[in-house]
């Protein structure tokens, strides 16, 4: 976690099944909310983490629906306001640097889950974990006007 | 535990028009449902496949790949895919994805029956 995160605001650990990611969205949406953001960011930040937890599913797990992820939300405070993200799973472990948008011109059905990611998310960064599966951390950073407005509602 | 709309899709002929009209959130979760509808409207090669996502609130890339293989197979057939009356949430995602300069996309059902 980055070291202006303060402790996460909810944790949320899910099974890799479809038929849940509806209930991922709501709670990563309620909280970015919470954190300031604006309907529109909000749900742009909720379709990040379900591309991610998509390509878990997908790509690490190999569609089994057994496996486990563990969603993390923090808000960030200090020098830049913004919600931290960090999606830990136990899938197959692969190279951070092979995991890479793919040529838009290029028409075809798939692949535009990282793009999605990296167009919404300000700081987006794969690790492997120490054992097994993977780690993704993302962060979106609050606009100024919109994070001095929140201080300034926390403030009275 | 699930928050997702369940995902409905309802399909009726006009003229040379077949129109698909998803109800609910398309997601992983409801994507095969939808390729497997658009699929099914296009075995008679129709003119053309109007998508009508006016009850659509939110898509993730799983419905853009359903949609673009739906494209494909209406181009291979001679015939068109239209798009119709998007939701502002799910046409940044056409943006995001630089696809809403790829699809033929109008603002309402009307304009795709026109076409």
């Amino acid at each position: 976690m980055s070291p202006d995160a303060s402790q996460p605001t909810v944790r949320l650990e899910i099974v890799s099944r479809p038929s849940l990611l509806g209930a991922a969205r709501a709670l990563v949406a309620t909280i970015a909310q919470r954190c300031g953001f604006d309907e529109i960011q909000c749900g742009q930040i909720s379709l990040a983490v379900d591309e991610a937890l998509c390509n878990i599913i997908r790509h690490g797990y190999n569609c089994r629906d057994d496996g486990r992820i563990l969603i993390s939300l923090s808000q960030r405070e200090a020098q830049s306001p913004g919600i931290e993200i960090v999606i830990e799973d136990d899938a197959l472990q692969v190279d951070p640097d092979t995991i890479r948008s793919r040529d838009l011109d290029d028409i075809r059905p798939g692949g535009l889950g990282v793009h999605i990611i990296r167009e919404i998310m300000d700081e987006v960064s794969y690790t492997r974990r120490d054992r097994r599966g993977m780690r993704l951390t993302l962060v979106k950073h609050l606009h100024p006007v919109a994070a001095a407005a929140r201080k300034s509602e926390s403030n009275t | 535990m699930s928050n997702t709309q369940e995902l409905e899709i309802f399909t009726e002929t006009i003229d040379d028009a077949v129109i698909v009209r998803p109800v609910g959130e398309i997601d992983l979760s409801g994507a095969p449902a939808l390729r497997q509808q658009l699929k099914q409207a296009q075995e008679t090669r129709p003119g053309r496949v109007i998508v009508d996502l006016g009850e659509v609130p939110y898509m993730d890339s799983s419905g853009l790949a359903t949609l673009v293989e739906a494209m494909q197979i209406a181009r291979k057939n001679q015939g068109k895919l239209i798009i119709c009356a998007l939701q502002q949430k799910v046409r940044s995602i056409f943006e995001i994805a630089r696809l809403d300069m790829v699809f033929k996309i109008v603002n309402t059902r009307d304009e795709a029956l026109a076409l």
